[in-house]
């Protein structure tokens, strides 16, 4: 017998240690789910954490009101299917309410309103933890990201003023009012997410493979036509084979030309791509620290 | 393709300081082993331009945040990835600046390979024995020496061989095991991803090779069961009515269905009646898989409580010795101060009952006079816990060896600690 796991098994069981710390430190915790892949990953992982026993964890949508219709049907499926509680924190309800300003113009986005909803949402629900997906592969502020990273009352991140985290010790002090962002897939890649999902035959929203949609194209990067993105004098919606390499909101997310119809695919796909996965995303393109920026003051 | 399911995860860490290259090193490894996309390339490309640079700056893809641009220096470990079809590799990259005992012990904890830079010209420095030293008392299993800059001594096998020389005399006095020396250039890309022509005399490996085959799947400890118990599963459904699961990650040791083991603190004994892992039910579990383990007889263990293997029990005590690193900056470690103290998964609160030396980390002089354990500081202590340990030397296991103190004032985590 070899005694010895693959780095999907092995970046899965370092996964599910840290879904196990956060159930067992903290008294309230919240997962954030976009509808993405990494979120679908992270409760796939959550459901294997607490087997046979639910997941012990709320999910928190933050929806800016401009998605695309599949993410909100598969959402609305598997929280069917796991029995989750779901909480929708709408960025529709806080425009309404004056608590956050729209955006007006062609790039208009509801991006940055994210940001508020989420805070809004997280001292509503006295939650002391919010668990997320995202990865330290993505951008380079996340690269500096903690598994634990604690913020303070305002949901601020101190990238100068971190917690070190060595070998499986960590750290979740904090004060009342104060809270985490927990982060289970860090040590993950865009590769090795496709390969797991692959490996476990997981299901995802039909956005990720290839299909025929009509789109715009902006500044390099084609958008879904919709009725959410107004359209400039001269651009015109035309019919492409497309799929999404993230998903967030219809606004940001750019899709990519693409034959890929399975999780193979994409993985033969990702391998030989030369653009990075949020190489779409126009809302990281606003500045070079515009991730940084978003991050100190408590996004995703 | 499918070599996706069967390649390992091998983690290590490079630690230095700005002019040693090692951004350029990791650069180099990224880019020759073609993990860089091309709108990455192009952002350098463009920047290394700008600054009127002759060639593409690869140090420029490990470049960090706004405050770190701004201030011209690394505040803290970044962590990057890229993958071979043999192994996937994550780097944890250090700052050899302000914290850099902080940073490199935090990036050699989990590490199974550390790269030492050298630079050809200045051969072995103070910061190369420190270097070692932190890889030595953290145990990383493997230490690459890589001896930088070999185009700037025209690729000179006297240069290569003196630093060899040097190295291996300073290490005799380390506990390391496995060291290998590879002469590289990380600027020209020579002997680091792709064979150099301009060293024939050097009939080893290239860096690539290296981490690719370096044998790791013995980094573990096999031998000695310590399962510490992370989370009670409790279902409370009609399917699983009595069901009670001990979910945690092994730390050591082969634990199979049926064997005897012994349950701590209670001393009580029992077997192991299931395996339940992220696949479903195995007949046995090793380090480092996340299972949880149903025993025949329930003594409703709870979180901090470890199973471990009759006959084969780690220490239990409140009394022990521990190296320590001091990571605050704004006071140093107080004699019979009380700090909380995080090992495997428990958390109890300890007073510090002696210092008993401070290391010279470039010396590895010991000084009984110096008491004073200052930020960067290591140092042998004596701490009493208010509950006990089930503890293992460090050099036995470094996950059962190992804990962390916690201030209780500010919630920081002040100091990393291996038993002795």
């Amino acid at each position: 017998m070899n005694y010895h796991i693959n780095h999907l098994q092995e970046l899965e069981s370092e996964s599910i240690f840290i879904l196990r710390e956060v159930a067992s430190k903290f008294e309230n915790p919240v997962l954030m789910f976009s509808g993405g892949k990494d979120s679908i990953l992270m409760v796939h992982l959550a459901y294997k954490a607490f087997y046979p026993a639910k997941v012990p964890f709320t999910l928190l949508h933050i929806d800016t009101g401009h998605n695309f219709e599949e993410t909100l049907k598969f959402r609305d499926e598997l929280v069917k299917k796991t029995g989750a509680k779901l909480i929708v924190g709408s960025v529709q309800d806080a425009i309404d309410s004056g608590m956050v300003t729209e955006e007006k113009g062609f790039s208009a986005s509801r991006n940055g309103l994210q940001t508020a909803v989420l805070l809004d949402e997280l001292e509503k629900g006295k939650f002391d933890a919010a668990l997320g997906g995202a990865r330290r592969d993505e951008e380079k502020a996340r690269a500096k990201e903690r598994f634990f990273s604690h913020r303070d009352d305002f949901g601020q991140w101190d990238p100068k003023n971190q917690r070190p985290e060595l070998w499986n010790l960590f750290n979740a002090k904090h004060n009342l009012g104060e809270h985490f962002r927990v982060f289970p897939i860090s040590n993950w890649t865009e590769l090795d997410v496709w390969q797991y999902l692959a490996m476990e035959k997981v299901e995802l929203p039909s956005l990720y493979y290839a299909h025929e949609r009509l789109v715009i194209e902006r500044d390099g990067v084609l958008l879904a036509d919709s009725e959410y993105i107004p359209k400039k004098e001269g651009e015109k919606a035309f019919k492409e084979m497309v799929r999404c390499r993230t998903i967030g909101d219809v606004t940001c997310t750019g899709v990519w030309r693409s034959d890929a119809k399975t999780t193979e695919d994409i993985i033969e796909e990702i391998a030989t791509t030369r653009m990075t996965e949020r190489g779409g995303r126009t809302d990281d393109k606003r500045s070079e620290t515009s991730m940084e920026d978003r991050k100190k003051k408590g996004y995703f | 393709m499918a070599d996706y399911k069967s390649s390992e995860l091998l983690r290590f860490t490079t630690a230095g300081s700005v002019d040693d290259g090692k951004s350029t090193l990791i650069g180099r490894l990224l880019y020759d082993s073609k993990s860089i996309y091309q709108d990455q390339y192009d952002t350098i490309k463009a920047t290394s331009e700008r600054r009127g640079e002759e060639t593409v700056n690869l140090a420029l893809l490990t470049d960090g945040l706004k405050s770190e641009r701004e201030q011209g220096i690394t505040i803290d470990v970044a962590y990057r990835y890229f993958s071979t079809p043999k192994r996937k590799f994550i780097i944890a990259d250090t700052p050899g600046h302000i914290q850099y005992t902080r940073n490199m012990v935090t990036g050699a904890s989990t590490a199974n390979v550390a790269l030492v830079l050298v630079d050809a010209r200045n051969g072995v420095v103070e910061q190369t024995k420190r270097h070692a030293i932190i890889a030595s008392l953290l145990q990383i299993p493997h230490l690459v020496v890589c001896i930088n800059k070999m185009d700037l001594v025209d690729y000179k096998e006297e240069a290569y061989d003196k630093i060899q020389r040097d190295f291996e005399q300073f290490a005799a006095k380390l506990d390391v095991k496995d060291v290998h020396f590879i002469p590289i250039s990380a600027l020209e890309g020579d002997n680091v991803v792709n064979r150099s022509t301009k060293m024939p005399w050097f009939e080893g490996q290239t860096l690539m090779y290296y981490l690719e085959n370096v044998h790791i799947a013995s980094d573990h400890n096999y031998i000695d069961v310590r399962f510490p118990v992370q989370y009670v599963i409790r279902p409370y459904s009609d399917e699983f009515h009595d069901y009670r699961g001990y979910a945690g990650r092994v730390a050591g040791g082969i634990i199979k269905v049926g064997d005897e083991v012994t349950l701590l603190p209670s001393g009580f004994s029992s077997k192991i009646a299931n395996i339940v892992g992220a696949g479903g039910d195995q007949k046995e579990a090793f380090p480092p898989q996340s299972v949880t383990i149903l025993l025949e007889n329930d003594f409703d263990l709870s979180r901090g409580d470890m199973i471990v293997r009759k006959n084969n029990q780690p220490e239990v005590t409140q009394d022990v010795d521990i190296m320590l690193c001091w990571f605050d900056s704004n006071k140093p470690l107080k004699e019979k101060g009380k700090y909380t103290l995080l090992h495997t998964t428990q958390e109890v609160r300890c007073v510090i009952q002696k210092i008993r030396y401070k290391l010279d980390i470039n010396t590895l002089h010991r000084d009984e006079e110096d008491s004073v354990i200052g930020m960067n500081d290591i140092g042998r202590i004596q701490i009493r816990t208010t509950k006990p340990l089930f503890a293992d030397a460090y050099r036995k296991n470094r996950i059962t060896g190992s804990v962390i103190l916690v201030d209780e004032g500010t919630n920081n985590t002040i100091a990393a600690g291996m038993i002795v």
